[in-house]
């Protein structure tokens, strides 16, 4: 059941990026780009994600999850310095080619040859994370 | 201004959170990406079933709504490829570094009002207009084209 679950919700999901055309690099930079020719569309993107999903979490409670157990939500609310250089180098490659993890795996349906680039870095550069060693390690969002 | 439909934008907004709804509700799982991406291919093994799945289920979904409406979304082609990987090396190093992309920040932590999601969005989504800048208008415009 959790696998089906995960299957829907991803279908929703890639739907949803696709319908919301996340999926367009070239808009998601027009929307980054507010000393050009600012394009609000991911406003409106991000305030229907967000408040629909703050909303179904607050219906959700706190209980169980229907079939996968306790629910696995971070726990930290520190602010530490990978926190910090984490989101800015992924706020570096987001800005560069327009392209954040969902959208450019979603993009890969487009059959294009720019989508493919894009995630066999992002592949490259998790894998490259999870061999590093290193000190603690964080909670995953 | 770019031409703009502020309705499919929000409905996908509305989509996507009905997603990360259903993940938490039905299995537990927070609906962040790059926290599913780098799981399968960090931890191989049954808890894996279920991040490829949801990945399919991505793939899937888009391909459903290009095949609805084949016009929405045109392909971009073209761009330097040497600025594609570093980008995907910084978002997959980035992303795993600080525990989350858009989505898992972004959207689920936003939405749990995690002040270390809202930190991380804020950081992100500054330095990504920065970055915007430039290479669009400042000291480096021209070097991605």
């Amino acid at each position: 059941m959790n696998g089906l679950i995960a299957l829907v919700a991803g279908v929703l999901f890639g739907f949803g990026l696709d319908l919301a055309r996340m999926t367009d690099p070239e808009r998601v930079l027009g929307f980054l780009d507010i000393a050009g020719t600012w394009d609000p569309t991911l406003v409106f993107v991000l305030a229907g994600a967000v408040v629909t999903t703050t909303i179904g979490f607050r219906l959700i409670g706190r209980g169980d999850s229907w079939f996968g157990g306790p629910m696995r939500l971070p726990q930290r609310s520190d602010i530490d310095r990978p926190l910090l250089l984490g989101a800015a180098l992924f706020g570096a490659g987001w800005g560069l080619a327009g392209y954040c993890p969902g959208p450019g795996v979603a993009a890969l349906v487009q059959g294009a040859a720019d989508p493919f680039w894009f995630v066999g870095g992002l592949v490259l550069g998790m894998i490259i994370f999870a061999r590093t060693p290193r000190r603690g390690s964080g909670a995953t969002a | 201004m770019a031409e703009f439909d502020w309705f499919s934008a929000l409905a996908g907004g509305v989509m996507i959170g009905l997603a990360a709804t259903l993940l938490l509700a039905g299995s537990g799982r927070i609906a962040g990406i790059s926290g599913i991406l780098g799981g399968v291919l960090q931890r191989p093994g049954g808890d894996a079933l279920w991040r490829w799945l949801f990945l399919a289920g991505l793939l899937a979904g888009a391909a459903f709504h290009q095949w609805l409406d084949p016009t929405a979304v045109e392909a971009r082609t073209g761009f330097p490829v040497w600025a594609l990987l570093a980008a995907g090396l910084l978002v997959g190093i980035g992303t795993r570094l600080g525990s989350g992309c858009t989505s898992g920040h972004g959207v689920c932590g936003l939405a749990r009002f995690s002040p270390r999601s809202a930190v991380a969005t804020a950081v992100f989504v500054l330095v990504a207009v920065v970055v915007v800048w430039l290479v669009r208008h400042g000291p480096f415009a021209g070097v991605v084209t």
